[in-house]
C-alpha cells in the first residue's frame, strides 16, 4: 500500500536510471536527510552527538570505502584501518607543517595520500585473488602501524607517540562542540555515500562489478583490469583515508597509532559482512549493527548492575548476546542487513499479496 | 499478540532507564572499568577492589559526609573510543555530575584530556598518564597522582644503584628497556636517556608489539645485548611471557626489574619458577595486614556484598590498586566537602580536594592505610606529590618487600616535566597559571 508504483511511469531512460528511481524512496531519503540535518540535531544531547552518532558516521564513511573495494570491486582487504591511519597522519603532518591550511584541505590531502598507499598496496591485486589478496594487505596493515609507532616524525617527535589533532575552524566558526563536530560528518559522509551510490551506477561501478563477478570474463570484454582494480584501491582508501582523519580529528581528537590495529579492519570487514556487501546502506547498517549494538547491551547491563548478577558476568554476557545476534543475522540472512531491508522492501512492493 | 508483548517489554524497558536516570542527593562515582578484551584479566580485580573500597565507605561511615557514594561502571575494554563514551554518558550523571574520572590506561588518558578542561571534570591517573601532566600550571585538570612513569624511571635506576653500591656504579652497565610498543611503553623513552647520560650507563630499547604473546625474537636480542639489568614495562599478558622468554634466554629474574603495570600475580604465577626473585616497583607496600582491608573484609564481604571472590585482596596486587583508587577518589571528596560543606560534590569542587590533598601520617592513619602507602602531598604546580616507590620481590608463593621506600628524583623529571608540558601550552595557546 504504501509502495504502491502503479502511475509511476518511467518515460526516459534518465527516469528509468536515476538514483533513486521509485518515487516514494526519494521521499523517504528526503525525510531521511531533513531528520539527520535537522531532527537529529533538535533532539539529540551531547552524549547521543558526541558519543553515538559521530563514531557512528565515521565508521560507517570507513565501512563504505571498504564496501567500495570489497562489495564492489570483489578485492578482499584487510588493510582497512592502515588506510585510516595514512589519513589520519597525513591529515595531521599537513596541519602540524603548514598551520594555515585548513582542516578540510588536510582531510583531503589525508584521502589522497591513503589512496596513493592504498594504489601502492593494492599493486598485488593484479596477481593474486581472494585470500592471497587478503594476505597482502594484511602486510600494509602491519608495516603502516610499524612505520608511523617507529618514525617520530610521522608523530611530530610526540614523546609518547600520540598525534593531537590541531583546533578546527571553518569560515571563522571554531568546530568545537559536538553539534559543529556532527555537521561537519555528516556533510562528508553523506557526500562520500551519494558519490559512491553514482559511482557504482557509471561505467566505473559495472567495470568494478564485472571484475568481481568473474575478472576473465570482465577482461575479454574490454575491461582493463588493472585500471579497474587500482581505480577501486584508490577510491577505497581515499575514504578510509577520510574516516581515519575524522577518527582522528572529529572523534577522538588524539590517537595512537594502534588505534588503527587489525582489531579495527577486522570490525570494518565485519561491518560490510553484516551489513551486506556491494551497498551502500550495507555499510550504515553494518556500522550501525558493529556500534550501536554493544553501546546498547552495555546500556542495559549497567541497569542490572548491583542485582545478583556481578558486573563481571555482565560484561561478558553482553559480548556472548552480540556474537548471538551475528550469528542470528547471518542464518537469516547471510547476505546481510541490507539484503534483508531489499527483501522487505520487494514485499512492501507487491503488498498485500506478498510471495 | 506475540508482537504486542514484544512491544511491551520494549516499553517498559524505556520505562524502566528513564525511572532509573532519577537520583538521590549522593556524590557520583563514574566508574570505567574493562573486564573484557585483552587487558580483562588486569583490569577486573582492580575495578572489583575500587568498588568494594567505595563499598566500605558506604557502609562503615555511611558515605563522605553524611552523604551516600553512588557509582555506575561502564565497560570500556581498554578502547579509547569505547572509554570516551562511556565517559560522556557518565559524565552528567549523579546530583552534581560526576565527580572525577580513573581510566586506568595511559591510551585512554590521552583520548580525554582535551575534553576534561571544557567538563570541568578532573582525571586522576595514579601511576599511569600523560607524565608531563604533573604540571598542574599546565594541566589543571589531571592529577598523575603519587608516581608518574618519569619518577618511576628514576626510581629504578637508583633500586638499581643501590643493588649495585652507588650511583658512581652505574658506569659501564648496560640496560635493556623492555617496553609494551604503544604510548605507554614508549613513555619513559627520553627520561632514561637522559640518566643514561648522566650516569655514563648505556640503555638500550627493545619494543614488544601488542599484545606481546610472541616475543622470542626480542628477547634473542635481549641476550645478545648482554644487559646486567632489564627493566620490564609491559602490561597485561605481555609481562607474564616476558618473564617464560626471559628464562629461557637464560637472563635470571633477579636482573629484571618490573614496572608499576608488571608487578601483579597475574604475570608471576602463570610465569612459574622463571619469576622467583623478579622484582617490580609499586605504589603500595605488599600484603594486607592493614585496617583497611579487614574493614573490607568485615563490612562488605561478610556482609556477603564483596563485587568479586575475597581471594583476589590476599592474592590480587591490582585488586589492592583498586582500592588504592577508591581511597584516592574518597580522600579528595572529603577534602573537598571539607571546605564547601556537606552536598553532593562537583567535579569542579572535588578538582580542588585533589589539589589540596595532603597524605600525611595522621591522614593515613585514621584512614588505616598507614604504610600501606607512603606520604605525599599535592600542590597546585606539582600533580603528582612525587610519593615514594616500594620494590617488591616474587619469592614464587607472595610478593615480598624488596627495599625501603625509595624516593623519586624530581631534579631530574621536573625540569623535563616543565619544558615538555610547557611544549604542549604553546600548541595549545595555554598561559601558565596556578590560581
Amino acid at each position: 500500500m504504501i509502495y504502491r508504483e502503479s502511475g509511476q511511469f518511467k518515460t526516459s531512460y534518465k527516469a528509468d536510471q536515476a538514483i533513486l528511481p521509485i518515487f516514494q524512496d526519494k521521499i523517504a531519503m528526503v525525510l531521511l536527510m531533513i531528520f539527520a540535518f535537522i531532527g537529529i540535531p533538535l533532539i539529540a544531547n551531547d552524549y547521543w552527538l558526541g558519543s553515538i552518532l559521530i563514531p557512528f558516521l565515521a565508521l560507517s564513511l570507513a565501512a563504505l570505502g571498504l564496501n567500495v573495494l570489497t562489495g564492489y570491486a570483489g578485492q578482499i582487504s584487510l588493510g582497512t584501518a592502515a588506510f585510516m591511519a595514512v589519513g589520519a597522519f597525513a591529515a595531521f603532518n599537513l596541519q602540524v607543517r603548514v598551520p594555515e591550511i585548513p582542516f578540510l584541505i588536510a582531510f583531503l590531502w589525508g584521502g589522497l595520500c591513503a589512496a596513493g598507499v592504498g594504489i601502492l598496496f593494492g599493486l598485488p591485486s593484479l596477481r593474486i585473488k581472494g585470500f592471497y589478496l587478503a594476505v597482502a594487505t594484511l602486510a600494509a596493515q602491519f608495516f603502516i602501524e610499524w612505520l608511523f609507532t617507529h618514525f617520530g616524525w610521522f608523530t611530530n617527535y610526540s614523546t609518547s607517540g600520540v598525534i593531537t589533532a590541531p583546533p578546527m575552524h571553518f569560515l571563522g566558526i571554531a568546530i568545537d562542540n559536538p553539534l559543529s563536530k556532527y555537521f561537519v560528518v555528516l556533510t562528508i559522509v553523506v557526500a562520500c555515500a551519494f558519490f559512491v551510490r553514482n559511482l557504482a551506477r557509471s561505467e566505473i561501478g559495472r567495470a568494478w562489478m564485472a571484475v568481481r563477478d568473474m575478472d576473465i570474463a570482465a577482461e575479454a570484454i574490454g575491461i582493463n583490469l588493472m585500471k579497474t582494480k587500482l581505480l577501486a584501491f584508490g577510491v577505497s582508501s581515499f575514504l578510509c583515508g577520510l574516516a581515519g582523519a575524522l577518527w582522528a580529528y572529529v572523534v577522538l581528537g588524539t590517537v595512537e597509532p594502534q588505534a588503527f590495529d587489525i582489531a579495527r579492519s577486522f570490525e570494518i570487514l565485519f561491518m560490510i559482512v553484516i551489513g551486506g556487501l556491494g551497498s551502500v546502506s550495507g555499510a550504515f547498517l553494518g556500522a550501525g549493527f558493529m556500534i550501536l549494538l554493544p553501546i546498547l547491551l552495555n546500556n542495559i547491563g549497567s541497569l542490572i548492575t548491583g542485582a545478583a548478577i556481578s558486573t563481571e558476568t555482565i560484561a561478558h554476557v553482553e559480548y556472548m548476546i552480540f556474537g548471538a545476534f551475528i550469528i542470528f543475522f547471518l542464518i537469516v540472512e547471510p547476505n546481510g542487513l541490507a539484503r534483508l531491508w531489499q527483501i522487505g522492501k520487494e514485499k512492501l512492493r507487491l503488498w498485500p499479496f506478498p510471495y | 499478540m506475540k508482537i504486542n508483548k514484544i512491544l511491551l517489554s520494549i516499553l517498559s524497558f524505556f520505562i524502566l532507564i528513564i525511572v532509573s536516570v532519577s537520583f538521590a542527593a549522593e556524590h557520583f562515582v563514574p566508574i570505567t572499568s574493562y573486564r573484557t578484551g585483552p587487558y580483562g584479566v588486569s583490569g577486573a580485580p582492580a575495578a572489583n577492589g575500587f568498588v568494594d573500597y567505595l563499598k566500605m565507605i558506604n557502609a562503615r561511615d555511611g558515605g563522605v559526609g553524611g552523604i551516600k557514594l553512588s557509582w555506575e561502571e561502564c565497560e570500556t575494554a581498554y578502547k579509547p573510543d569505547r572509554f570516551v563514551e562511556c565517559y560522556e554518558r557518565l559524565k552528567n550523571k549523579g546530583e552534581a555530575g560526576a565527580t572525577v574520572f580513573q581510566p586506568l590506561g595511559t591510551g585512554l588518558t590521552y583520548a580525554v584530556i582535551d575534553r576534561i578542561a571544557d567538563d570541568k571534570i578532573p582525571l586522576i591517573t595514579m601511576g599511569y598518564g600523560r607524565t608531563d601532566a604533573s604540571d598542574g600550571r599546565v594541566f589543571p585538570w589531571v592529577f598523575p597522582l603519587m608516581v608518574n612513569y618519569w619518577s618511576l624511571s628514576t626510581a629504578k635506576i637508583k633500586y638499581i644503584a643501590s643493588l649495585e653500591g652507588g650511583l658512581d656504579k652505574l658506569k659501564g652497565l648496560k640496560i635493556a628497556n623492555v617496553y609494551h610498543d604503544s604510548a605507554y611503553g614508549k613513555e619513559t623513552g627520553p627520561v632514561l636517556m637522559k640518566q643514561a647520560e648522566m650516569y655514563g650507563f648505556e640503555v638500550q630499547g627493545f619494543p614488544v608489539a601488542h599484545p606481546g604473546l610472541d616475543q622470542k625474537a626480542t628477547w634473542l636480542n635481549v641476550r645478545r645485548y648482554k644487559p646486567d639489568y632489564v627493566i620490564l614495562r609491559g602490561w597485561g599478558v605481555m609481562n607474564q611471557t616476558s618473564l617464560k622468554e626471559a628464562a629461557r634466554a637464560r637472563i635470571p629474574a633477579s636482573k629484571i626489574i618490573g614496572v608499576t603495570w608488571s608487578c601483579s600475580e597475574l604475570d608471576t604465577i602463570p610465569a612459574g619458577k622463571a619469576a622467583i626473585g623478579y622484582t617490580c616497583a609499586s605504589m603500595i607496600n605488599p600484603g594486607i595486614n592493614y585496617r583497611v582491608f579487614q574493614d573490607i573484609i568485615q563490612y562488605v564481604h561478610d556482609a556477603g556484598n564483596g563485587t568479586g571472590p575475597i581471594e583476589e585482596m590476599k592474592h590480587q596486587q591490582l585488586y589492592r590498586v583498586g582500592v588504592l583508587m577508591g581511597i584516592v577518589t574518597v580522600e579528595a571528596i572529603t577534602k573537598a566537602t571539607e571546605k564547601f560543606g556537606n552536598k553532593p560534590m562537583s567535579g569542579e569542587e572535588v578538582r580542588w580536594g585533589i589539589e589540596n590533598m595532603n597524605m600525611d601520617d595522621a591522614r593515613l592513619e585514621k584512614m588505616g592505610i598507614k604504610d600501606f602507602i607512603p606520604n605525599f602531598s599535592v600542590t597546585c604546580a606539582d600533580h603528582e606529590g612525587s610519593a615514594p616507590v616500594k620494590f617488591q620481590r616474587w619469592n614464587g608463593k607472595s610478593f615480598e618487600p624488596a627495599s625501603e621506600w625509595v624516593a623519586t628524583d624530581q631534579d631530574i623529571v621536573r625540569p623535563l616535566i616543565e619544558a615538555s608540558a610547557a611544549g604542549y601550552a604553546k600548541d595549545k595557546n595555554i598561559t601558565l597559571s596556578c590560581n
